[in-house]
C-alpha cells in the first residue's frame, strides 16, 4: 500500500476503495467474536467458503469474517447483506442452503430469529428486539468490518477524525473538544478524560506515553475484547489523536494474556497503519511522529490497575504503587503517562469527527455518550450492548435482555465487577449512570452486568468475589492481603452454616479498615459486594446464620437432596449416574439417597426427568428418613 | 532444556528496554513452563538477579515454574459461569481428576485451571479442554468428555 501523506490522499484512497465496492454486492458475514468462535463459527466459516466456490458464486456474493457483533446467545450470527437478513444459530450444514437461497433471493424462514414474547419472525437484524433498543456508535461497525482490513475500516469512514485532528485542529482545540464532550474513563474510575489528557500535557519531563488498558480483568466483562479483537483501527486511531492532544510521540497498548486474539489483531492493525502513513514519522504529512507497541500482560488482575499496568510495561512485577504520586504525571519510567481503556479511545474518533456538541447530546446531565456492557448470566439475551447513558437497568434486563429464562424471578443485578455492587429490584428503574450507580452502592465498573435470579445465594456471591479478590490481591499492603482473607474467611463460615451473631458487624468494621487505609482501589472497593450484599439482602445473611438454612438453595453445606417417595418412579437414571453411588434402589425400588455418602453434587436432580419431579433440593430443615426397606416396592398406577 | 532456544528468544529482544515479562511469556510459550535452568540462563544473559526473574514467574499465573500436564482442562468461573452453576462442573472435574485447580495429575495427563471469565459468558457454564470449548456444560457430562483425551 502507498504511504499517504496528507488528508487529500486519504481521501482519495478511501474513493478508489469504494469505487471497487458494490454496494449492492451480496455479502455474508460471519461473527467471529470469541463467543461465535466457541460455537464453532471457524467450521461455519469453512462451510460457506466451500460452498461458494461450489456453486461457482465467486463472482457474486463475498464472505466477510468480521469481530463480534454482540448477540452472542445466539451464534453462530450470520447476515447477509445489504439486505441485513440476519440468521442465528447457524450450523456448517446450513451453509449450502443458505448460498442457495442467496441465489435464488429468498429467505430461510427457519434460521431467523423467533421473538419470544410475539412469536414472530423478524428477518432483519435490527428489527431484533435485543438490537433495537441499542445506540451503536462505538461498537456498531465490529459487524461491518473484518478486523484485519484497513481497507474495511477506511471504507466506512475511518481515520477521517485523525486526518481532520492532524490538518484542522491544533492540540489545544483537540483536547478542548475532548473535554467538552463530557467524555469519562469507560474502565471503572469514570474520570473526566480530558481533563486527565490536560494533566500529562502540562506536566513536565519528556517523552509522554499514552496507554490503552485492555487489562479487561472484571469477569464477565468482555466488550474491551470484543472492540479490540473486531475493530483495532477504531483504538488505535482514538489513541493517535490522544496522542497528539498530549504531545506524545509513544504508546503502549496493554493487552491481558487471556486475549490472544486481540494481541493479533492490533498487531496486525498496528504494521497496516504503519504502511500506510497513518502511523510512525509524518502521519499524513503533519509533521507529527506516533508510534506503538504492544505490552502482553501475564495473568494478574492487579495489573489492570493504572500504577500496576505502568510498573509491567516496565518489565516488573505489576504492583500499584501509592496514590499520592498520580501516573498522569509520574507513570512509566517515572515520566508523565495518560492511561484510558480501550472503550474510551474508541469514542474519541467520534468526538472529533462529529462535534462536543452531537456527542454530549447523548447521555445524561454527568454522563455523556454511550456505554457498552456485557449482559451476562440469568438472562435470556446474553450479549454486549451499547445503549445511551441514562437507560433504565429495566430496559437493559427487560427489552433488550429478554428477562429471565425459566420463569424464574430476578433477585439482582451485580455491576462493576468485583469492585461494584448487587442492585436489587426495587431500583431496576434507575438510570443507568456514572453517579446514579455509585448513589445505589455500585459502580460503572468497566461494564460487566451480570443478572441473577431467585437462584443466586447473595452471601455466595459476595464470598465468590471475596475469594477473586483474594487470590489475586498482590499482597503489597497489610490491609488488603490480610483484611481480604480474613473477611473471606468469615463469610466462607456463614455459608457453611458456621455463621455467629456477631460475624455481621465484624464484617462492617474489617470493610471500614479496608476503605480507609488499603494501598490502591482492589483493597479499598473489595468491601463493595458485602456493604451492598447487607444492604440490600441482610435477611440472607441472618437465614445463615440464625437459622442455617440458604434461601437460594445455592450453598452446598446448607443444602440437602432427597427423593420424594411418593413421585420416583425407580427409573434408575440417578441411581446409575451419581458419581459417590449414594442412592440404593433398583428397579420398581423406591430410590434412597444415602445422606452420609451424598457429595451435593446435584446430578441426581439434574438427571431426575422433569415429568417425575422427584428429586429435591432442602434447606435448614432436616432430610425426612428413608421409607423402611419393605415399604420401597413401587406400585405403579394407571398411566 | 534447549539453551539455544533460550538464546534465541532472549536474542529476539536484544536493546529493548522492560523486557522481562514479553521474554519468560515468550519461554512458557516454547515450553509450556519455566524450568529453573531457563531462569539461570536469562539471569547470565540479561544480567538480572535471579530472584527478580523469580519474582516475576512466580507473580504471573501465565507462567509456571511446574512442568503442566498433556491436556489443559480449564473451567471458567468468572461470575455469569458462577451463577451459572459452575462451581459444580468444577467440584464434579476435581473429583474426577482427582487434583485441585492449579495441580497436574501425576500421570502428567491433564492440568487442571480455574479462569475468571472466558469472555464466552453466552456459553456458561463453560469448560476448555486444549482450546475445544464445552459450552452448557453438566456436571454428568464432564467423565466423558475427559475420557475422551488421552
Amino acid at each position: 500500500m502507498p504511504r499517504l501523506s496528507s488528508p487529500a490522499e486519504l481521501e482519495e484512497l478511501r474513493q478508489k476503495i469504494l469505487s471497487k465496492r458494490d454496494p449492492n454486492k451480496r455479502c455474508i458475514t460471519i461473527c467471529s467474536g470469541t463467543g461465535c468462535h466457541a460455537y464453532g463459527s471457524e467450521k461455519v466459516n469453512a462451510a460457506f467458503a466451500e460452498e461458494i466456490k461450489r456453486q461457482r458464486l465467486k463472482a457474486e456474493v463475498d464472505i466477510r469474517r468480521t469481530g463480534c457483533h454482540g448477540f452472542c446467545e445466539r451464534g453462530t450470527l450470520v447476515v447477509i447483506y445489504p439486505e441485513e437478513i440476519c440468521y442465528v444459530n447457524v450450523q456448517p450444514e446450513d451453509a449450502a442452503e443458505v448460498v442457495q437461497s442467496i441465489k435464488e433471493n429468498k429467505v430461510i424462514n427457519r434460521l431467523l430469529y423467533v421473538d419470544p414474547t410475539t412469536g414472530k419472525k423478524v428477518i432483519h437484524e435490527s428489527e431484533i428486539p435485543f438490537y433495537k433498543y441499542q445506540n451503536r456508535i462505538v461498537f456498531g461497525n465490529n459487524k461491518r468490518i473484518d478486523p484485519n482490513s484497513i481497507d474495511d475500516y477506511i471504507a466506512l469512514g475511518g481515520y477521517s477524525a485523525l486526518s481532520k485532528a492532524l490538518s484542522q485542529m491544533t492540540p489545544e482545540q483537540v483536547m478542548e473538544e475532548v473535554k467538552r464532550s463530557g467524555l469519562r474513563g469507560r474502565g471503572g474510575g469514570g474520570f473526566p478524560a480530558g481533563w486527565k489528557w490536560q494533566t500529562t500535557r502540562d506536566a513536565p519531563g519528556e517523552p509522554k506515553y499514552v496507554i490503552v488498558n485492555c487489562d479487561e480483568g472484571d469477569p464477565g466483562a468482555y466488550m474491551d475484547r470484543s472492540l479490540m479483537e473486531g475493530n483495532p483501527h477504531s483504538v488505535l486511531e482514538g489513541l493517535t489523536i490522544g496522542a497528539y492532544a498530549i504531545g506524545s510521540h509513544e504508546g503502549f497498548i496493554y493487552v491481558r494474556a487471556e486475549y490472544p486474539l486481540a494481541v493479533k489483531n492490533v498487531g496486525i492493525a498496528i504494521q497496516q497503519a504503519e504502511g500506510c502513513g497513518l502511523l510512525g514519522k509524518n502521519i499524513l504529512g503533519s509533521g507529527f511522529d506516533f508510534e506503538v507497541k504492544v505490552h502482553r500482560g501475564a495473568g494478574a488482575f492487579i495489573s489492570g490497575e493504572s500504577s500496576a499496568l505502568m510498573t509491567a510495561i516496565e518489565g516488573k512485577v505489576g504492583e500499584p504503587k501509592p496514590k499520592y504520586i498520580h501516573t498522569s504525571e509520574k507513570g512509566i519510567w517515572d515520566r508523565p503517562s495518560c492511561l484510558n481503556n480501550v472503550e474510551t479511545w474508541a469514542n474519541v474518533p467520534l468526538i472529533i469527527s462529529n462535534g462536543a456538541t452531537w456527542y454530549a447530546s447523548i447521555g445524561t446531565e454527568g454522563s455523556k455518550g454511550t456505554k457498552i456492557f456485557s449482559l451476562v448470566g440469568k438472562v435470556n439475551n446474553t450479549g454486549l450492548v451499547e445503549v445511551p447513558m441514562g437507560i433504565t437497568l429495566r430496559d437493559i434486563v427487560y427489552k433488550i435482555g429478554g428477562g429471565i429464562p425459566g420463569g424464574k424471578k430476578f433477585k439482582a443485578v451485580q455491576t462493576g465487577g468485583p469492585s461494584g455492587g448487587c442492585i436489587p429490584e426495587q431500583f431496576l428503574d434507575s438510570r443507568v449512570d456514572f453517579d446514579e450507580l455509585a448513589r445505589l452502592g455500585s459502580m460503572m465498573g468497566s461494564g460487566g452486568m451480570i443478572v441473577m435470579d431467585e437462584d443466586t445465594c447473595m452471601v455466595d456471591t459476595a464470598r465468590y468475589f471475596l475469594d477473586f479478590l483474594a487470590d489475586e490481591s498482590c499482597g503489597k499492603c497489610t490491609p488488603c492481603r490480610e483484611g481480604i482473607k480474613q473477611m473471606l474467611n468469615i463469610l466462607t463460615d456463614i455459608c457453611g452454616g458456621r455463621g455467629r451473631g456477631e460475624d455481621i458487624e465484624l464484617l462492617g468494621e474489617l470493610s471500614e479498615v479496608l476503605r480507609d487505609t488499603s494501598l490502591c482501589a482492589l483493597g479499598g472497593t473489595a468491601p463493595n459486594p458485602i456493604l451492598t450484599t447487607l444492604q440490600y439482602f441482610k435477611d440472607e445473611y441472618e437465614a445463615h446464620i440464625k437459622e442455617k438454612r440458604c434461601p437460594a438453595y445455592a450453598c452446598k453445606e446448607l443444602v440437602s437432596y432427597y427423593i420424594d417417595p411418593a413421585k420416583c418412579q425407580a427409573c434408575m437414571i440417578c441411581l446409575r449416574n451419581c458419581p459417590a453411588e449414594a442412592i440404593s434402589g433398583g428397579k420398581n425400588q423406591i430410590h434412597v439417597i444415602d445422606q452420609s455418602k451424598c457429595t451435593k453434587c446435584g446430578t441426581c436432580l439434574d438427571l431426575c426427568p422433569s415429568r417425575f419431579d422427584a428429586v429435591k433440593k432442602i434447606s435448614g430443615e432436616p432430610v425426612p428418613p428413608p421409607l423402611p426397606e419393605d415399604e420401597r416396592v413401587l406400585v405403579r398406577g394407571k398411566e | 532444556m534447549d539453551q539455544k532456544k533460550i538464546d534465541q528468544i532472549v536474542e529476539k529482544y536484544a536493546g529493548e528496554e522492560g523486557v522481562l515479562i514479553q521474554l519468560l511469556l515468550d519461554v512458557q510459550k516454547e515450553l509450556n513452563w519455566v524450568p529453573k535452568e531457563a531462569i539461570q540462563r536469562i539471569s547470565e544473559r540479561l544480567q538480572v538477579p535471579l530472584s527478580q526473574i523469580y519474582r516475576v514467574t512466580s507473580f504471573y499465573k501465565s507462567m509456571s515454574l511446574k512442568p503442566k500436564g498433556r491436556h489443559l482442562v480449564s473451567v471458567c468461573l468468572g461470575t455469569a459461569c458462577q451463577v451459572r452453576d459452575g462451581p459444580r462442573v468444577m467440584d464434579r472435574i476435581r473429583g474426577i481428576l482427582g487434583v485441585n485447580p492449579g495441580e497436574t495429575t501425576p500421570d502428567m495427563k491433564f492440568t487442571l485451571e480455574r479462569v475468571n471469565c472466558l469472555g464466552c459468558c453466552a456459553l456458561g457454564p463453560v469448560m476448555v479442554v486444549n482450546g475445544e470449548y464445552y459450552g452448557k456444560m453438566m456436571p454428568a457430562k464432564a467423565e466423558e468428555i475427559l475420557k475422551s483425551y488421552d
